[in-house]
């Protein structure tokens, strides 16, 4: 489903990746592990098109598509979706509105009916309740005001109306507390599915409890340096990233 | 300068007899006052060149409101409508409220007489504004709105001044005076809408006594070759709230000069504003507050959005007396333009003689911002789609912030049929 090869990209003329390379077939969940500065986040921006992001080489295939020469609204009607770390706040917009506008936006261009208003409204609603918020969150300006957790439930809501193939999620468990924890594993366990893979992008093995992946990677100077199964991210918690530095950079 | 004068005062409307000294005052000191020019500061950038046209008289119109365009927020409670400055007691609706008075200038018995002779023009500075001179020269079917003291009005008042389609370029004038005793609570909303080409005066003043707390609004929905002129004044006193919420769309020539009076101690004013523009439209705010008193508040934000050939004038004033400690005033004016060839020119103004103070103040030519465009684009809306989007919730975020309902309902999809068909506005989602 995606294929990135020896990437590298830089920002503001600084190189963050050097040379990752990724595997993740259909219905799988992959966590990427990291310390601070080894270009975690810089790989969603990446992928999602943000300005600002040069890729210097390599090659992203997405679904067969180069994914690199798509504009970041024909990436997510391919079907790939990123959770920011920090969800942007749009006051004057309501949640609702945005929401429509971007189901919209992705089926039309799918060659899906949009829905009629009601019949969204009440998959919004479900959708709100299936991540915990308060139906008032969906009159209120996007993101506008809410707390933390909050944002990130807010965009589990918006990944469950999208319905995307790939979903990343950067750093969605950071900043969150044991409650909204539990609530965004159980709508990404609950959105797990044969066509469906995850990209969970984390620098703690405690969200690797609730979601368990099929493999773990390891992040390093804007490489993966280590591979495994779901007992390395045990590992590292216990010894550290530094037992890698040691180990396999040195 | 054509005559403004001989055809206001060729109209037949009612106007009685206790105002004809103001009406002599006015007559002699517009006839006396010398307009603005661009060379004058304050009106640098707006050209009265378009009032250099033959006016008439406006006429009396018996059509029904839909053959006129009237397309009123349904608001709750009494509502006034004059059309081409002539009331119309068949489009007016007049709903009993035990806390307010309101009732047209000819109407006013002794005791109301006096109250309006009291504080008409009493905090207009006629000097600085002379359009304030014609309107007193012509001054007839004024509305007077009492809020009685300790009293809270059950229902928002609305005032709609509205203009019929006329074969030549008609001029009228219109006048509301609020007074807001003290304690008293009520809801206003000022509503200025027509078609074609005249040339309207409007200048409204309230009154808040101590306590009070007034929420106001001035919409000015008029055609797009439609002329304004207008002042709003207010004078607030001890204690005094005054909430007063400003929409523009378009209009050949528009200026509405807002003057806020803090008068005394501890009264706030949040002032909000907002103006679309396209074409080859022109609206000019002049805002002034004045910080006479100490321990009083202004937070005011306005924001506009200027496209085509159309050219959007923003002035904030903030003036600071030095018996005015404590003051907290926070003046943001936010532009978007969405064409090459839209202008805007803003200019806060803070002078401050006080030294225990807190001011913040901006006035920008703003961007959209990318990290929300991004946003917005990384959940499949296209780029084109998004920036309408986010124009659009730049000018919603200050609709929001109205607490009254209806208004909010009346305006949404008024602009999003402003930035087009890619906001959906389906009332059920405020509803919902």
């Amino acid at each position: 489903m995606l294929s990135i090869k020896d990437l590298h990209a830089e920002v503001e003329g600084k190189n963050i990746l050097n040379g990752l390379n990724l595997e993740i077939r259909a219905g799988e969940v992959h966590a990427i592990m990291g310390p601070n500065g080894s270009g975690k986040s810089t790989l969603g921006h990446v992928l999602s098109g943000r300005p600002g992001y040069e890729i210097t080489q390599g090659s992203v295939e997405f679904l067969s598509k180069d994914l690199l020469t798509l504009d970041t609204e024909e990436r997510a009607h391919l079907g790939l979706f990123l959770a920011f770390q920090y969800p942007v706040e749009i006051p004057g917009v309501s949640n609702m509105e945005f929401l429509k506008a971007s189901v919209d936006a992705v089926r039309e261009s799918q060659g899906a009916a949009t829905y009629d208003t009601v019949s969204f409204m009440r998959r919004a609603r479900e959708a709100c309740a299936a991540v915990d918020l308060d139906q008032a969150f969906l009159k209120r300006g996007v993101n506008e005001g809410f707390s933390g957790g909050e944002k990130k439930r807010n965009e589990i809501m918006q990944m469950m109306l999208l319905e995307p193939r790939l979903c990343i999620l950067d750093e969605t468990d950071s900043g969150l507390d044991i409650d909204a924890l539990r609530v965004v594993a159980s709508g990404v366990n609950g959105m797990r599915s044969e066509p469906r893979s995850f990209l969970l992008v984390t620098h703690y093995q405690r969200l690797l409890d609730y979601i368990e992946p099929d493999f773990v990677h390891v992040l390093a100077d804007g490489r993966i340096i280590k591979s495994g199964e779901k007992s390395l991210a045990l590992e590292l918690e216990e010894k550290g990233y530094s037992w890698l530095d040691e180990s396999e950079v040195a | 300068m054509a005559d403004l004068l001989a055809p206001q005062l060729s109209a037949e409307t009612p106007a009685p007899d206790w105002l004809e000294a103001r009406r002599l005052a006015g007559k002699a000191a517009w006839e006396s006052s010398h307009l603005p020019t661009r060379k004058t500061e304050d009106w640098k950038y707006t050209s009265l060149f378009a009032l250099k046209q033959p006016f008439t008289a406006a006429t009396e119109s018996s059509e029904s409101a839909q053959e006129i365009g009237l397309d009123l927020p349904q608001l709750s409670g009494s509502r006034l409508v004059f059309v081409n400055g002539f009331w119309r007691e068949d489009l007016s609706e007049l709903v009993p409220d035990a806390a307010i008075e309101l009732l047209r200038f000819a109407e006013a018995d002794e005791e109301q007489a006096r109250l309006i002779s009291e504080h008409l023009g009493s905090i207009v500075p006629n000097s600085k504004h002379p359009f304030s001179t014609l309107n007193d020269a012509v001054l007839s079917e004024g509305v007077f709105l009492r809020i009685l003291a300790d009293s809270k009005a059950a229902f928002p008042v609305q005032l709609v001044w509205h203009n019929s389609e006329q074969t030549d370029a008609a001029i009228n004038s219109q006048r509301l005076l609020v007074l807001a005793e003290q304690r008293s609570e009520a809801t206003v909303v000022e509503h200025f809408s027509g078609q074609g080409h005249s040339f309207t005066n409007g200048l409204s003043e309230l009154i808040l006594e101590a306590g009070a707390k007034l929420d106001h609004s001035r919409l000015h929905l008029e055609s797009a070759d439609a002329l304004h002129i207008g002042g709003l004044h207010a004078g607030l006193n001890r204690d005094a709230t005054l909430n007063s919420f400003h929409v523009a769309f378009g209009g050949k020539l528009k200026r509405v000069d807002v003057v806020i009076n803090h008068r005394g101690r501890g009264a706030h004013c949040q002032l909000d504003g907002m103006y679309l523009l396209c074409g080859q439209e022109h609206m000019d705010y002049h805002t002034c507050i004045e910080h006479a008193e100490p321990q009083c508040t202004t937070d005011e934000t306005f924001r506009g959005i200027i496209g085509d050939k159309a050219r959007g004038v923003f002035n904030g004033r903030i003036h600071i007396h030095p018996d005015a400690q404590k003051t907290r005033a926070e003046l943001s004016n936010k532009n978007l333009l969405t064409s090459s060839t839209a202008q805007v020119n803003t200019k806060p103004e803070l002078e401050i003689y006080a030294d225990d103070v807190q001011c913040a103040h901006g006035a920008t030519v703003a961007q959209l911002d990318e990290s929300m465009l991004h946003y917005l684009r990384t959940r499949g809306i296209p780029s084109d789609e998004a920036l309408i989007l986010l124009s659009y919730g730049f000018i919603n975020a200050l609709v929001e912030k109205q607490r009254l309902e209806p208004l909010r309902d009346y305006l949404k999809p008024r602009l999003a049929e402003y930035f087009g068909s890619a906001i959906s506005a389906e009332p059920d989602y405020a509803a919902s």
